[in-house]
């Protein structure tokens, strides 16, 4: 069977996949030496996520997603050493070292960020994509979060009003089957999170997220849907985290054979197989986007080193727009 | 509402009751009619959803009113307003801004018992990020209204719902009130009585009474609480050399709390005695008429107060 993706898609996938994965060792490994502060959730092993929405969207749509946000922002453009930078606190960071691990922004490549109150970016998603509507543009707007977040009552509010307004938007719940240490069953009856749109008539999928073929065909078909002016969709999208929670979490909930097994599965090691299969690259050429990614990360972690620290003088700036408040200093 | 929404397209109204009902206080007549269903916009009972949908708007190129029923029920959306709309600037670095006014009545308004009578002005003052107006004079709410909506920065709007209906002088022309700026209300002498929102009409009520008795009050209406023009509190202090704070708010950390701080660091020596406030009762509001009267400041116990840092009684 012609596989429906090619040559060009694939070393896209092969590519951006493997940056994520190892900015994300990177990162864990800095924690551990402590460059890296504050909280840290890495998204090893969610990669097909960001890859099958990277090659199943334009770049001027809208994303928006929770604290484990690396990855995501890389796929949507922003710079390896931005980001690193960010990690470090440094004033070359995307954020300007004011947002660390969980608050990465850019609003020239629309990532809407980088969330830290759990489930809070579904209601701000919503109101992106309202925008859009009220702007009468035809950008889609993916709001991400966890399978912990499809707990809140935000969700069931944001649902009910997207559905209402129609407004342009694709929720993507991933689920990575742990609310940090809680399990999916733990937290409610109703195990197919995906058919928590069916309370307010929204059309709901559930999606492989170890697959960037399957994440891509359902990104495309809502998003299809939302630039149509479908209304909203909402994608369950299962996938897995190889690491704890956070960098403080040793995830003994779970079993090493739970974990072995998606590692089996690994969306990198797939996509991989399939290019060599297809004849799509030859070892060399692996080996130079391998060797590339690498240098990518290198360089990263270089550029962060060497950056300056912000300034004192930054604590007052970035509270107002209005550059003249008169902040209470005693 | 109505001139800044001709002014800019991308400002728009949403909240509960504020189109095809016209408001639940009337607050929206006709805006319906002339803005159309895409500015003016209906939406569910539910506080938390709608604030986030304004927030997210107002990440993107759009500048949301949000209109609670009252502040009470804003509660459920203080998510919204503190962890996300007054973060905005600070965790994206800048990249992003939050220009939206979350407004609606606030204080309470009669016999409403517990849930419906809290004044929250010291809540979100407290919040780096925000912006606090409260206030119940027509002309100060109209330029203050059209500060806040071209303002960059997320802005509470508190009014009241027992002074909807107030009359006063408004002029049909454009004019605008800067934010962060106290009005006095009432030129004096011997005292500053320092109120806002519609505690103002006890500052004033009491001043008139003082008056009787040739005692010359000045009566400053913060207008703005957050951020507080405390200049305006200490030159006033320095003339009168007392002050009384009257005020709708829970004593604990409230308005007062802060001004007293204020004056007391920057005008010391000016004072004659001891700053004095007459607050809300450290209590909730019941039902009861005379325990509503209890609950809050009026015009004797301010007359009482004045007379006391005045050391005229004790």
């Amino acid at each position: 069977m012609q596989n429906p993706f090619g040559k060009e898609t694939y070393l896209r996938w092969y590519e951006m996949m493997l940056l994520l994965r190892r900015f994300e060792e990177k990162a864990g490994q800095l924690y551990g030496m402590q460059k890296i502060r504050g909280f840290c959730h890495l998204y090893i092993g969610q990669e097909a996520v960001a890859a099958g929405i990277m090659s199943a969207t334009r770049e001027d749509d809208n994303l928006i997603t929770a604290y484990r946000d690396h990855g995501l922002a890389i796929m949507k453009g922003i710079s390896a050493k931005e980001c690193m930078a960010e990690l470090y606190g440094k004033a070359t960071g995307c954020t300007k070292g004011k947002g660390g691990s969980m608050h990465f922004f850019s609003k020239e490549k629309r990532f809407f960020g980088g969330h830290g109150i759990v489930g809070g970016q579904i209601g701000l998603g919503a109101g992106i994509a309202f925008a859009e509507q009220y702007n009468e543009t035809d950008r889609a707007t993916l709001c991400l979060f966890g399978d912990g977040a499809a707990r809140q009552g935000l969700l069931h509010e944001t649902f009910n009003m997207a559905v209402l307004w129609q407004l342009p938007v694709v929720f993507i719940c991933e689920n990575n089957y742990y609310a940090m240490g809680t399990s999916v069953e733990r937290t409610s009856k109703v195990l197919d999170i995906y058919r928590l749109a069916d309370a307010y008539d929204m059309p709901g999928d559930s999606i492989d997220g170890m697959s960037c073929e399957e994440v891509h065909k359902g990104i495309e078909r809502a998003v299809r849907r939302a630039r149509e002016g479908g209304g909203p969709t909402f994608l369950e999208i299962k996938t897995y985290r190889y690491r704890g929670h956070s960098m403080s979490d040793p995830a003994k909930y779970r079993t090493k054979e739970e974990l072995e097994e998606y590692k089996e599965k690994d969306p990198i090691t797939q996509v991989l197989k399939t290019i060599t299969e297809n004849n799509w690259a030859t070892e060399e050429e692996i080996n130079m986007i391998n060797e590339k990614v690498k240098m990518e990360v290198e360089e990263s972690v270089q550029f962060a080193e060497e950056s300056p620290w912000p300034d004192d003088n930054e604590l007052y700036k970035d509270i107002y727009m209005d550059q003249d408040y008169p902040f209470i200093v005693d | 509402m109505e001139e800044e929404m001709r002014r800019d397209r991308s400002v728009f109204l949403m909240g509960e009751e504020v189109a095809q009902y016209n408001g639940a206080y009337k607050v929206s007549q006709g805006m319906l009619d002339e803005f159309g269903p895409k500015r003016v916009i209906d939406t569910p009972i539910a506080e938390l959803g709608f604030a986030a949908i304004g927030v997210g708007a107002a990440m993107n190129n759009t500048r949301p009113i949000i209109e609670f029923m009252t502040w009470n029920f804003a509660e459920l959306a203080i998510d919204q307003i503190v962890n996300h709309a007054a973060k905005m600037v600070s965790m994206t670095g800048g990249h992003f801004n939050c220009p939206i006014v979350f407004r609606g009545p606030n204080g309470s308004a009669g016999q409403l018992a517990a849930q419906h009578s809290q004044a929250f002005e010291n809540w979100y003052a407290n919040v780096p990020g925000l912006k606090v107006i409260s206030t119940i004079n027509p002309y100060d709410a109209k330029g203050l209204l059209k500060a806040a909506i071209r303002d960059e920065d997320p802005v509470v709007f508190m009014e009241s719902e027992s002074h909807y209906g107030d009359q006063g002088e408004v002029p049909e022309e454009e004019y605008l009130i800067p934010i962060g700026k106290a009005d006095v209300k009432r030129e004096g002498t011997d005292v500053t009585i320092v109120s806002y929102n519609k505690m103002m009409k006890v500052a004033m009520g009491a001043a008139d009474e003082l008056q009787k008795e040739n005692i010359s009050a000045e009566v400053i209406d913060l207008r703005t609480i957050r951020p507080l023009d405390w200049q305006t509190i200490v030159a006033s202090v320095q003339k009168t050399n007392r002050l009384v704070i009257v005020e709708e708010q829970w004593p604990f950390a409230s308005i007062s709390s802060e001004i007293s701080y204020r004056v007391q660091k920057e005008a010391f020596d000016y004072l004659d005695a001891p700053i004095r406030r007459l607050c809300s009762a450290d209590a909730n509001m019941h039902y009861a008429p005379n325990l509503v009267a209890a609950y809050l400041p009026d015009v004797p116990r301010t007359v009482k107060m004045v007379k006391e840092v005045m050391y005229m009684v004790k």
